[in-house]
């Protein structure tokens, strides 16, 4: 029998049970639309996650110092001064080391304008806006030259801008870091918050240099910021460092830490991936439970039309034309609901972005792959019926009351 | 030469093998059947004709005999090539009527064509349906479904089904069970309407009234054939028409 035909008497099938048809469908609507859904979200949220985690800099290596312990209180990472301005310029002769900027961390309250704000004033070097993929949007970073006269420059964050120079250009002003007028050579173009609820606006950066000798009078550093020649030599980069600090240290157990970007990329892919699975393995449970129904109400529709079936059999149809005609309609329904399971998951995707403005994003292979997984469902929950439907003897199936 | 019969029925058995005991439904029936007959199958419950009848009709397989079917030995063949004879070369009236619900007459008539070997284009099938209505006088109620059609338009809409893929043979279950007489005569009337035109029908029945419109009546006793001759006084359904009318016009004067 030509599909079309069989098409057109699944459609005649199923109109004529519009009710039976909203609610068998039901299932894969409700199966898809969680797929499409859950999928949306993780995926919105994991390219969220993803950006950010690029938008803090490519290739970079943190090499942190070590902790501090002074009897039974152990201070966190970084608050042990293990890490020297020596060890900074050593890691940037290392052959896979593109730049590094030894930083020095404080928080300070700074005034100006006849405001004051508290903020974090950082040291660094001129390599801090490459190494982190920031921009400067007016003016311009301190260089080398500011670095060796330990310079009165400072290049602050659109936040620190707004909270001391409100409607002015802060260019060419001063701002007072522990008394001291240190001059605003540029801004920062801002980036917004990072993946740990930072603004990292809110900054004051200044050369590194001037840092520790007028600020803090420090002689260690926080940590070191690192970045890699490429992604192919980050990891060898990263073990040249330890090997060289480990050298230099000439300590037993490692006084410093060296993680990269990648670490944190997939700690934060391997914790959005375990969700996606989650709610994968409950749609698809709600999947399998969609084509139970299916199968349920085909069995009672076989069931129910059993003289239709000895009469097209009467009439010359093969066992093979029934087993199209039902499995063609448990794979109408499976399809037609796959179908609005998708528009429905994507409209309540589309809903949560605009209303609770989260990512969501829906790949193109998942509108694929649901499609078609609800469609085999069909067919899997549709031939058992039909399969028994074709086996019926037409002389027991016209006599059927 | 069997290809000048339609049927051609050469010692047919029936054994149904149900529980302990072997019920012998039809035991040895020979039987041939020319082009252009209009042949009644009598026969109380229990004679083996529903038996005799479904195998005559490509639905069930003797257990033992041939049966050639417009030259074709069918007794032998498998379920799909037996569904393939019933669409091309036979056309099945029912007793109740069997047609789809909430289906257009004309879908109805249309359906055979679906499952036909050869493919029927739209337009064609639209065509040869409209025409078999046209033929049992339905040509105005082909959009009409069966739940709007009296029995008799029903019964006639399933003989246009019947004839739609212009069958060898045209076979009719207790054709007039569940019509009134005047509904039976008229529905009789177009079967001998069709055989005039040539076409060959077999039917069964256990009215001897409806018998009488046939041409030629067989009746079955215990699976065997225990007379077979002609209709003697052969009735005319417009004829028998036109007598019961003028009776219920006297009893309405009366």
């Amino acid at each position: 029998m030509r599909i079309f035909a069989s098409l057109r008497i699944a459609g005649r099938a199923l109109r004529r049970n519009k009710m039976r048809s909203l609610l068998t469908m039901l299932g894969i609507i409700i199966g898809v639309g969680a797929v499409i859904g859950s999928v949306s979200l993780t995926t919105g949220a994991t390219k969220q996650v993803e950006d950010q985690v690029a938008s803090l800099g490519e290739n970079v290596i943190t090499v942190f110092s070590g902790n501090f312990t002074s009897g039974a209180m152990r201070g966190g990472w970084g608050s042990a001064p293990t890490l020297t301005l020596d060890d900074a310029k050593a890691i940037a002769k290392l052959p896979d080391v593109l730049a590094v900027s030894p930083e020095v961390r404080d928080r300070e309250q700074i005034l100006a304008n006849g405001l004051n704000w508290n903020t974090q004033v950082m040291g660094e070097s001129p390599d801090y806006p490459q190494i982190l993929n920031r921009s400067i949007i007016s003016g311009v970073m301190f260089g080398d030259q500011e670095v060796r006269s330990l310079a009165k420059s400072a290049v602050i964050g659109k936040t620190v801008a707004d909270q001391l120079f409100p409607n002015e250009d802060p260019l060419g002003q001063t701002v007072r870091i522990r008394n001291l007028p240190f001059q605003i050579i540029g801004v920062l173009t801002p980036k917004g918050f990072n993946l740990f609820g930072q603004d990292q606006d809110d900054v004051v950066v200044v050369p590194y240099s001037s840092h520790m000798h007028r600020i803090t009078a420090r002689t260690f550093l926080n940590d070191i910021l690192v970045e890699a020649t490429s992604d192919k030599t980050i990891l060898k980069a990263q073990d040249e460092i330890t090997d060289l600090l480990t050298t230099r240290h000439r300590s037993k157990d490692p006084d410093f830490t060296v993680r990269n970007q990648a670490d944190l990329m997939d700690r934060v892919s391997a914790s959005s991936k375990v969700m996606g699975g989650l709610l994968a393995g409950v749609a698809a449970v709600s999947l399998i439970v969609g084509g139970i129904g299916i199968m349920n109400i085909m069995l009672v529709s076989v069931t129910e039309r059993t003289r239709e079936i000895g009469i097209r059999m009467a009439v010359g149809a093969r066992a093979a034309d029934i087993l199209v005609q039902f499995l063609i309609e448990a794979v109408t329904l499976s399809a037609i609901g796959g179908s609005i399971g998708i528009a429905g998951g994507m409209t309540f995707s589309w809903l949560i972005a605009r209303l609770q403005h989260w990512p969501t994003s829906t790949p193109t292979v998942w509108i694929v792959v649901a499609f078609i997984s609800s469609a085999v469902i069909g067919v899997i929950s549709g031939f058992y019926p039909a399969w028994k439907a074709s086996k019926l003897d037409p002389i027991d199936a016209l006599r059927y009351e | 030469m069997q290809t000048t019969h339609v049927i051609k029925l050469d010692e047919i058995h029936k054994t149904y093998h149900t529980g302990e005991v072997d019920v012998h439904a039809v035991r040895g029936v020979s039987l041939e059947i020319l082009p252009g007959e209009f042949v009644a199958i009598m026969g109380s419950s229990g004679s083996g004709k529903s038996t005799l009848m479904n195998m005559i009709g490509a639905l069930d397989r003797p257990t033992g005999g041939h049966y050639w079917l417009d030259g074709i030995d069918i007794s032998t063949l498998d379920r799909d090539a037996l569904a393939d004879i019933r669409n091309e070369k036979i056309g099945f009236v029912f007793q109740g009527f069997n047609l789809l619900s909430r289906t257009s007459a004309l879908e109805n008539v249309e359906m055979p064509m679906l499952y036909h070997r050869h493919r029927i284009l739209a337009h064609e099938q639209f065509e040869r349906a409209t025409h078999a209505l046209a033929l049992v006088g339905l040509g105005d109620r082909s959009d009409h479904h069966p739940n709007q059609l009296s029995g008799g338009q029903q019964q006639r809409v399933a003989i246009a089904r019947a004839l739609v893929n212009r069958p060898a043979l045209l076979l009719a279950d207790e054709p007039t069970g569940n019509l009134d007489s005047q509904t039976s005569i008229e529905v009789m009337g177009v079967f001998q309407k069709l055989n005039n035109q040539g076409i060959t029908i077999v039917m069964v029945t256990h009215e001897l009234d409806v018998a009488r419109y046939t041409k030629r009546m067989v009746i079955l006793r215990d699976g065997k054939i225990l007379t077979d001759e002609a209709v003697a006084d052969r009735l005319n359904a417009e004829q028998e028409l036109g007598k019961l009318k003028q009776a219920q016009q006297a009893v309405q004067l009366a």
